[in-house]
């Protein structure tokens, strides 16, 4: 079985456009979270987001490409710059072949879709939608941008599992390597949901933090702290370049780690109740991929979206899938920092998990305030820890079930 | 001689693909111009908002050239002047 190696990060998030923005952010426990600006929410009762700051579209795109391209498609691009340029990435004509993506969205190009149905039902039937709607919705958009701009000419595929979606992405990247059909792959995912219509859904679920009593909006996602609010929508992208060992030593790249495992499992039960088994098999297989015992794992990086639900019971996932080593883990939700970006969570937080490797830093869970009794693990509240990191895993957990875990080991 | 409506195609051809309007002529092809199958779905688009027609599929796909296009719209935009 080969090894995949991690040679390329490139993020775009709350806390700003880039990787270090997104580390320097985590690290120092700022939050990109605050009010909507991007539509008057004066009758919303969900009234917080995490947005992309001064993402200048102009700057990275001509006027022809915008066109083309919805806001969860830039995200892509852009991160996808990023992470091929860390990773020093040149294909010779004949490695295109044998080079892909596997790209993740909850939602697609749903800002598109909200725009123009809202001007479509507000004039009907006369009101005809622009022919670029399409491309820019397709949930395969940003794949598709991805494999054109960087010839990835091998395995392409859209992945729309929600909450886990890139996470799903790269887990299934990485198997593409190890079972030998491809020798380099982009993988991660991009979502911009905070569109009227999409907040407004997510506000009918009842799953979405208000803006706190004290009117601090930033601190409106508080994972595993007893006065936990609910999840905050966010918009985003994080693009890993995964690379077959050999691929990668013979040329000489620097490797930020191993991507040593990936378990995926389904509760096969609810639409939105996360289950507790199917969740710590995941954890379990993909420990078991990775050859890691669970004493060997310092860091979870946890889906820890800070809603009722999630959060005791990821506690009670990570007891039934670590045993006694649960109570000597450290734990972080990052979420609270730049948001649920949906089909871009789990790359976000794969490359946090990946920086805390490499850093011997963990990032915090900010916004704990108050020890929960049902979440009575460690999860390094506040402030970032200093500590070597031999292992880690991330975990994602996804609407209807369907579960993601990723293992990663220091090089 | 080009007329006002030869003229306006041309103008909106070139705006959007970012062409000078005095290399295009009715002669132009869209392969010539590098208009592909999106390109004229958009300037579909763009023709249909301009001169405030519906363009029928079939008239949509006889268009080639800026010649077909000018031709098309002419019988497309007349009954409305003319009303």
């Amino acid at each position: 079985m080969r090894r995949v190696a991690i040679t390329g990060l490139g993020a775009v998030s709350a806390l700003g456009i880039g990787v270090p923005a997104l580390w320097d952010g985590l690290i120092a426990g700022r939050s990109g979270v605050g009010l909507i600006t991007r539509f008057d929410t004066t009758h919303y009762l969900a009234r917080v987001a995490a947005e992309v700051p001064g993402f200048a579209f102009e700057s990275y795109f001509d006027s022809t490409e915008l066109e083309l391209l919805d806001p969860f498609a830039q995200f892509a691009i852009v991160a996808a710059r990023e992470a091929t340029a860390q990773a020093g990435l040149e294909l010779a004509d004949h490695e295109r072949d044998r080079a892909g993506i596997t790209f993740g969205s909850g939602m697609g190009g749903v800002t598109t879709q909200d725009d123009r149905y809202k001007r479509f039902y507000a004039d009907l039937p006369t009101t005809r939608v622009h022919p670029f709607s399409i491309p820019r919705m397709m949930n395969n958009a940003a794949a598709s941008q991805l494999s054109m701009r960087f010839g990835l000419r091998g395995p392409a595929l859209a992945m729309a599992t929600a909450c886990a979606a890139s996470s799903h992405a790269i887990g299934e990247a990485a198997e593409m390597i190890r079972a030998g059909r491809a020798d380099v792959m982009l993988a991660g995912g991009a979502d911009a949901p905070i569109a009227p219509g999409v907040v407004r859904c997510w506000e009918a679920m009842r799953v979405l933090a208000p803006v706190p009593k004290d009117g601090n909006a930033s601190r409106a996602c508080r994972p595993f702290s007893r006065d936990r609010l609910g999840m905050v929508l966010a918009e985003g992208a994080a693009v890993v370049v995964l690379e077959s060992w050999e691929r990668a030593t013979g040329r000489g790249a620097a490797i930020l780690a191993e991507l040593a495992g990936y378990g995926a499992t389904a509760d096969a039960a609810h639409i939105t109740q996360p289950g507790i088994d199917a969740p710590a098999r995941a954890i379990a297989i993909a420990l078991e991929q990775a050859r890691l015992d669970p004493a060997e794992i310092d860091y979870v990086n946890a889906h820890g979206t800070g809603t009722r639900l999630n959060d005791p019971t990821e506690t009670a996932i990570v007891k039934r899938a670590f045993g006694e080593r649960a109570k000597s883990l450290a734990i972080s939700a990052t979420k609270a920092a730049h948001g649920h970006a949906m089909g871009a969570s789990a790359a976000l937080e794969l490359i946090a998990t990946v920086l805390a490797i490499r850093n011997g830093v963990v990032p915090p869970t900010i916004n704990y305030t108050e020890p929960d009794p049902e979440c009575d693990l460690d999860y390094v509240p506040n402030q970032a820890r200093q500590m070597p990191v031999r292992a880690a895993i991330s975990n994602s957990f996804a609407f209807g079930g369907l579960n993601a875990v990723l293992a990663v080991k220091k090089v | 001689m080009a007329d006002d409506l030869e003229q306006k195609v041309i103008a909106l051809i070139a705006r959007k693909k970012k062409l000078d309007p005095a290399s295009i002529t009715v002669a132009s092809t869209f392969q010539e111009l590098g208009v592909d199958s999106l390109d004229a779905a958009d300037l579909l688009f763009t023709f249909e908002d301009e001169f405030k027609i519906v363009v029928p599929d079939e008239a949509a796909q006889s268009m080639k050239s800026v010649g077909e296009v000018v031709d098309a719209l002419r019988q497309l935009v007349k009954p409305a002047e003319a009303s």
